[in-house]
């Protein structure tokens, strides 16, 4: 076990004392701005961002993830922040922990196989568009300066990494930027504007909300949708760093580390959060492999709050928004327009309603539960199609039965007989087929009866084992004188 | 002569073509090993992992980019092995190479990139500049 904590915290100290460093220049901005996306205090994002690191450091399942303030998160809670208030949010935040810990201790993780590519892939998209929607109001229509601002940063943020790698670009737009903005002193809306920076460590309190059944009735739903969106998230970036570093990680010690991680950080003043595929990626480039990097990360943004507070309020938000439409280009995945239309339709229609929907509603759950259930459901049509192609052989008819007899296919498969010969040999060969249910055997029965009412002969052949049995258990066209009224 | 040949490979027409100088090469020396690397792209890691279902498939796509490769080496006889790396592309080759020191490196001119520099591929480019071996480009 000692091996185990020594492999994962000191293996790589170097290394990941670095990456820490650079991952936490890069998370001030998005936990500035995600705080601004959720409608709370840049201070609740920056405590969120200190403390869910520092505690995911311990309580996580994969070494190297970074996890802080996500926009993911921020845009699940700002409905309940304008509604309701910090307190609320705070709550909530608790609540979610809590839910989360229960997904873990019940394995949920594994339930991840089951979330559709088509469902990620809209999910990715639609958190993308609706981060760089957020944006929107803070650059479009407020003054050429503005637009300029954006724009420098845009360009710093995409061609300064081609010549300097060691330090992020957006860390330099944001210093360059902002020294540019007080010198000259630019007419710029400032962080400072939305809200304080306080240079203090967060402290323990309990969020001020009546205990009732009513006020769980608010903070609920959202706990539920910040939960399944957390660990929707959390499991996707660990995947992408088991496959960047070629290495498992624990899937429900993450669900159950990011529920501590929200619980912890509810008490003491932060929004929920959860791994962050963009920093995870940059934490891995830069070096860090080990849980190390994630606590330098939470405990070095903290540092530099305290110490810098003064100039945090004074970044331009245009330059942030910069920043963010990078991010928003960066999560969107481009290959989608390919996937379009290289994919099946019925993928690339679940994938356009996960989207829309979350555009519409605003929520990433509730798309990601309407793109899982649309993909089943055309999972089942597409399975419950099932082929009877008939043959005619000079004593009567072959007929092959090629696909899944359910519920589902019944019909289909009744309706493909032609039950108006009379006196002939059917043979029906269900070698390509499989027998699932009663449903099915039913349908057989119901087969083999109304050829035999004409006096045809029937032969069944080609069952695998497994349908054999359930036919043999529940036929009755096998009896001496069956009615299908039994059925 | 060469005694340990690193192939670069992405599972582009172009590395099949330098797989095929490889093996002529490989097959002049007696016992001659060459070790076909393939690197996992830092850049492309998340959208391969969204775009697939599970570790499984992610493994079987990339084994089947190196499938042709271990093809031809096995049909002509050649000792190979097979190295994943993971990191960027060009930094990851130029490392192994120098480290694992080997006699010669053999890359295609370009990979599978669609955004296409005129003359030679970006990963091509850094390998012929940093590798301390000789470095042979097939075009």
């Amino acid at each position: 076990m000692s091996e185990k904590i020594k492999q994962e915290w000191f293996s790589n100290i170097r290394g990941d004392i670095l990456s820490g460093i650079v991952v936490a220049l890069a998370l001030i901005p998005e936990a500035i701005a995600f705080s601004i996306i959720a409608g709370v205090d840049p201070m609740v994002g920056l405590y969120a961002s200190f403390l869910i690191a520092v505690i995911i450091s311990f309580a996580g399942g994969r070494p190297g993830m970074i996890s802080a303030a996500t926009g993911a998160m921020a845009l699940v809670m700002a409905p309940l922040m304008k509604e309701h208030g910090l307190n609320y949010i705070l709550a909530a935040t608790i609540l979610t922990g809590i839910i989360q810990v229960i997904f873990g201790v019940l394995k949920i993780a594994k339930l991840m196989r089951f979330i559709p590519r088509a469902v990620m892939i809209g999910f990715v998209n639609s958190l993308a568009i609706l981060i760089f929607m957020a944006q929107v109001p803070y650059f479009l229509g407020i003054s050429n300066l503005t637009y300029i601002f954006v724009a420098i940063t845009l360009l710093i943020v995409y061609v300064l990494p081609r010549f300097i790698k060691a330090v992020p670009a957006p860390l330099i737009a944001i210093i360059l930027l902002t020294a540019v903005s007080i010198y000259s002193g630019a007419d710029l809306r400032t962080v400072g504007d939305l809200g304080n920076i306080t240079q203090t460590l967060p402290s323990f309190f309990i969020p001020d909300v009546p205990f009732t059944f009513e006020t769980l009735q608010i903070i609920l739903p959202y706990s539920i949708a910040l939960a399944i969106v957390g660990l929707l998230e959390s499991l996707l970036t660990a995947t992408i760093v088991d496959d960047m570093t070629g290495t498992e990680s624990r899937k429900n010690r993450e669900s159950r580390g990011q529920g501590i991680a929200n619980i912890i950080t509810g008490f003491f003043g932060g929004m929920a959060g959860c791994a962050m595929i963009g920093q995870s990626v940059i934490n891995v480039k830069s070096g860090g492999r080990g849980r190390l990097s994630t606590l330098t990360a939470g405990l070095f943004l903290i540092f530099l709050i305290i110490v810098l507070g003064d100039l945090v309020v004074q970044i331009p938000m245009s330059v942030l928004v910069g920043i963010m439409i990078m991010v928003s280009i960066g999560t969107f995945d481009w290959s989608s327009f390919q996937y379009l239309y290289k994919a099946p339709k019925s993928d690339a229609i679940v994938m356009l309603v996960t989207v829309v929907i979350v555009v519409a509603t605003h929520d990433l759950s509730k798309g990601v539960i309407a793109g899982v259930i649309l993909s089943a459901v055309l999972f089942v049509a597409k399975i419950s199609t099932i082929k009877v192609t008939a043959k005619d052989k000079n004593s009567g008819t072959l007929y092959e039965v090629d696909g899944q007899l359910f519920f589902a296919s019944v019909e289909g498969f009744i309706d493909s007989f032609d039950f108006t010969v009379k006196n002939t040999n059917i043979i029906i060969d269900f070698s390509e087929a499989h027998i699932w249910d009663d449903s099915a055997v039913g349908a057989i029965d119901k087969v083999v009866l109304k050829y035999r009412e004409n006096d045809n002969e029937v032969t069944i052949k080609g069952l695998d084992s497994a349908s054999k049995r359930l036919v043999e258990k529940l036929a009755i066209y096998t009896q001496a004188d069956p009615k299908l009224s039994t059925h | 002569m060469y005694k340990n040949i690193l192939l670069a490979v992405d599972g582009s027409d172009h590395s099949l073509r330098a797989t095929k100088e490889a093996v002529k090469i490989a097959s002049l020396v007696g016992d001659c090993t060459i070790e076909v690397v393939y690197v996992v792209d830092y850049s492309k890691a998340k959208d391969e992992v969204i775009h697939s279902m599970g570790k499984e498939e992610l493994e079987l796509t990339r084994r089947k980019k190196v499938l042709p490769i271990e093809e031809h080496m096995k049909s002509k006889n050649i000792t190979y092995n097979i190295k994943i790396l993971r990191g960027e592309p060009g930094p990851s080759i130029v490392d192994y190479a120098n480290k694992e020191s080997f006699q010669l490196v053999i890359i295609g001119s370009r990979g599978l990139n669609t955004l296409q520099e005129m003359v030679l591929g970006s990963v091509s480019h850094k390998v012929v500049k940093r590798v301390k071996c000789p470095v042979l480009i097939v075009k």
